[in-house]
């Protein structure tokens, strides 16, 4: 069955890779990887034909039986098995298409590099583990995509290993992130001892029985359910780079370009929302979490539209903008609006990766200047890029007409009435998409109107396939929102849709229109001195603001040295007093006793025979002594 | 029956022995320490004779034989590891040979 | 117990005191051949004490094999050390007799208890009455301890053997 076999082509393709690795050419090494990459493309696209087709709306396969859980309530099997229902399609259908595109320009552009089939390898172990999450039934299955990805994103942020920056931003993103998996694992281990299934459709099935029938559910079932959704969101946080492990997302642009877009933009950071999504049956049962969710959401969305605000380097804008877009969906999560959140994941992936790319042939034609105060005028010197990157830019902003507005005008549509977010939420992402648009008007104003302050001539790649996998990544973005997506099969239970008696306002959705141009005009003023061409003497004087408030939002608002105060130090500080170690030292006594000894009998084994006659005669004195006795 | 108390035999006899055993245990010159095994094996060899005199028993002459023997195979291989060590060392110091230490 | 001097007790004692006193010499001592001439007084007093004790045939074994032979191979293997350095250091300087006075009288001792002993027909019934004659182990040698007759057998031909090889020289010898 074409379903069973969607991750292996990709898994094929690392195996070869990984062994051949360096003997491989780099034509042989990049038809490898993106031909592997066409198939999975391929087959998930005849997959979503199939389920279209498919009576129910859900493709299921069993791979092969993998373990089996024991528990009071008797025993689970936990399967390699798939399923492909209408939110798992969305999901493959993002990893499969914007992985492919990435893959093709990743070929490209990483071209010269001498560890290039390391790259493709990672990239394609990578796809693997997303779509081993995606797909997974069960949610231990799940959890080693999950992990997957995670070492994945480890392998490849630090990919360039011999800087050591970007072994710290690789070991930070491991560790944060660890923190949440560590948490939604506890939060599996719960789960499974509350209900004793681990099986995604087994466990919704479950829930919903218990709290449909008679009784309800009980005081203690619905605790534990509250503390499940709570840690399995600690898990998506952890991923999704939410507040408060979002500190590793910024940190993780030090990888190769693809490798932000891929994973950092369009499919792993969203693997939170998809786990969310997935076992929304426990969120709904738990209406505190979900108010949690919205709130993380809304929060994380303002401090990183601030925090983009003051961003010097390209990827690192793109990097706030992706946690808050990140943070629509959690938002929309959080108010019952699912298959909205689903959607924004859907076209952020495509205008996120198309930004990312853009960004990514913006920073190779300037030779790896990634600095927005030393770019400028880029429209006029690369054209094609620059009016990619403002198709990708209308959709962030959500402009009418793209794919980001259809998505993110059907989040903020639900939250006004939603029982779980409400006007002030709303409010919110009103305010989010007014930073949003500013960030995006300030970076282009900045990267590419104003006057060119770079000395270098500009060489842009003329790649005819890397160009394509760009402008097809346009094309999805731009119309990628008018693709129907009916989502009603997964979430029956929409919150948002089944609650319309509040009255909303008249005024919302023209508000909700209106706010990108009105950030767009305070821009155009606002920032007049970046995109109007002035040059002084011969000197490009335009610099980054250094008071303050911009530097201290340009590092994130301070999380990372509040973390470190609060957890690193300390941490450290025990490190340090816990040299050597106290439990180790209880241990060496032991050593310290034997040693004790081992000198003792030394001592004894001095080799002379006079003491050892001695010895002989005082054993038999002991003996005959103790005889007597 | 003869006349001798047991006990005064025995006691001859570790007498003897002791006085052995202090001369191998105390002496440094291995030529010493060979006569001083001599003293030890002669004092079980008196506790024997007098073991079978008391019981009327020759199974302690024939001990004594035995033990004699004994002291005559170890006396040449005793003698021979000497004269060897006498080559080697210039010297018969036993705290020369310690070696063999752990 | 003065009385008893000549009696077969009084004999003994006296025997095993000699024995003793040569023994604290031949441990004490410095001199090696005074040494072994003490261990040669030690040896003929404890056979006295043998023949007391009614085994004139040990005794007779311990004067021949161990006076005699043994001592002989402990004499001789002292005549090819040609003395070691720390015992000519610690021996005195003259050569006169005084220097064996010690052993001299001890054996003198044992001579005349000895004589004493084959002079006193009284005694020799008493000795004749509880001696184990060499008859009797001679038929428990050779008839329940033949396996352990066997056993020194081989004993001594490999102390032959060993003594054999070690005393080499090195030069015929080879390695150890």
């Amino acid at each position: 069955m074409l379903l069973a076999s969607l991750p292996f082509y990709q898994l094929l393709s690392f195996l070869l890779l990984i062994t051949f690795g360096k003997k491989l050419s780099w034509q042989l090494a990049a038809i490898i990887s993106v031909s592997s990459m066409a198939l999975t493309v391929l087959a998930s696209t005849i997959l979503l034909f199939e389920l279209s087709a498919s009576e129910n709306q859900i493709l299921n396969v069993n791979l092969w039986h993998w373990f089996d859980l024991n528990h009071a309530l008797g025993k689970s099997q936990i399967n390699l098995s798939f399923y492909l229902d209408g939110l798992s399609a969305v999901m493959i259908s993002v990893v499969s298409g914007v992985g492919f595109l990435i893959h093709l320009f990743a070929a490209i552009y990483m071209k010269s590099d001498e560890n290039f089939a390391r790259f493709m390898a990672y990239m394609n172990l990578f796809i693997v583990a997303m779509l081993i999450l995606v797909l997974a039934d069960n949610l231990v299955l799940l959890y080693l995509g999950w992990e997957g990805v995670g070492l994945c994103s480890f392998l490849l942020i630090g990919f360039w290993y011999h800087e050591k920056n970007n072994v710290l931003a690789a070991r930070k993103a491991f560790i944060v992130t660890r923190i949440g998996d560590t948490s939604m694992a506890i939060g599996l281990l719960l789960l499974f001892n509350s209900f004793g299934e681990l099986n995604i459709a087994a466990v919704t099935t479950l829930v919903q029985q218990s709290s449909h029938s008679v009784s309800g559910l009980s005081v203690e079932q619905t605790n534990n359910i509250y503390w499940i959704a709570l840690l399995l969101l600690g898990g998506a946080v952890g991923k999704s780079a939410q507040l408060p492990l979002q500190t590793w997302l910024p940190d993780a642009m030090a990888g190769p370009t693809p490798v932000s877009a891929l994973i950092h933009a369009a499919t792993m950071v969203t693997a939170g929302v998809y786990l969310i999504a997935r076992m929304h049956d426990i969120f709904i049962l738990s209406p505190e979490v979900m108010n949690y969710i919205a709130w993380l959401g809304a929060i994380t969305l303002l401090l990183a539209g601030i925090a983009a605000l003051a961003q010097t380097d390209i990827k690192r804008v793109l990097a706030y903008s992706t946690m808050s877009q990140i943070g629509y969906m959690m938002l929309a999560l959080g108010a019952g609006a699912w298959s909205a959140g689903v959607f924004h994941l859907m076209t952020h992936a495509f205008f996120k990766a198309l930004l990312f790319l853009t960004a990514g042939a913006v920073i190779y034609a300037l030779h790896h200047q990634q600095n927005l105060f030393k770019m400028g005028g880029l429209l006029k010197k690369l054209p094609f890029e620059g009016s990619l990157f403002v198709v990708g830019l209308i959709c962030l902003m959500a402009l009418p007409g793209s794919s980001g507005f259809f998505s993110k005008e059907a989040i903020i549509a639900q939250l006004w009435s939603s029982n779980t977010a409400g006007p002030l939420l709303w409010w919110c992402a009103i305010l989010g998409a007014l930073l949003t648009s500013i960030y995006s008007c300030r970076l282009f104003f900045l990267a590419f109107m104003g006057t060119a302050r770079f000395s270098d001539k500009t060489h842009s790649e003329k790649n005819i396939l890397l160009r394509s996998a760009l402008i097809i990544l346009a094309l999805l973005s731009l119309f990628g929102g008018l693709i129907p997506l009916d989502l009603t099969l997964v979430f029956p239970t929409e919150l948002a849709a089944s609650i319309p008696e509040i009255l909303e306002p008249s005024w919302l959705h023209t508000l909700a229109i209106l706010t990108p141009f009105i950030g767009i005009l305070f821009s155009w003023f606002y920032f007049k001195k970046y995109r109007t061409s002035r040059v002084v003497g011969s000197e490009y004087n335009l610099s980054a603001s250094e008071s303050r408030l911009v530097v201290f939002c340009r590092q994130g608002l301070g999380f990372d040295s509040l973390y470190s105060l609060l957890f690193i130090k300390p941490y450290q500080w025990l490190a340090e007093k816990n040299k050597h170690d106290v439990v180790d030292q209880v241990i060496m006594l032991n050593a310290w006793y034997i040693s004790l000894w081992h000198d003792a009998l030394i001592m004894m084994q001095n080799g002379s025979l006079r003491w050892y006659l001695a010895a002989f005669g005082l054993a038999i004195m002991l003996l005959l002594g103790v005889s007597f006795l | 029956m003869t006349t001798i108390p047991l006990f005064h035999v025995l006691i001859l006899s570790s007498l003897l022995f002791l006085i052995g055993f202090v001369g191998v245990v105390a002496r440094k010159n291995t030529l010493f320490m060979l006569m001083s095994l001599e003293v030890m094996l002669n004092a079980v060899g008196v506790a024997f004779i007098g073991a079978g005199s008391v019981w009327q028993q020759a199974d302690g002459q024939v001990m004594f034989v035995l033990i004699l023997t004994l002291a005559a195979a170890e006396v040449a291989v005793g003698l021979a590891l000497l004269i060897r060590m006498q080559n080697k060392y210039r010297s018969l110091d036993i705290d020369l040979l310690n070696q063999m230490k752990g | 117990m003065f009385e008893n001097v000549a009696s077969i007790e009084g004999l003994f004692y006296f025997a095993g005191l000699v024995a003793v006193i040569a023994s604290l010499k031949v441990v004490t001592g410095n001199n090696t051949v005074h040494a072994l001439l003490y261990l040669v007084v030690s040896l003929l007093a404890v056979a006295v004490c043998f023949y007391l004790m009614g085994a004139p045939f040990a005794a007779g074994l311990e004067v021949i094999v161990y006076a005699g032979a043994i001592l002989v191979l402990f004499v001789f293997a002292v005549l090819m050390f040609g003395l070691g350095a720390d015992e000519t250091k610690n021996a005195p300087k003259s050569k006169s007799l005084a220097n064996m006075m010690g052993a001299m009288l001890l054996a003198a001792a044992l001579l005349v208890e000895i004589v004493v002993i084959i002079n006193n027909a009284e005694m020799q019934q008493s000795l004749q009455a509880n001696v184990i004659s060499s008859k009797a182990v001679g038929i428990m040698l050779y008839g329940p301890y033949l396996l352990a007759v066997e056993i020194a057998s081989f004993l001594l031909l490999s102390g032959l053997l060993a003594g054999y090889h070690y005393a080499k020289p090195d030069a015929t010898g080879g390695d150890l």
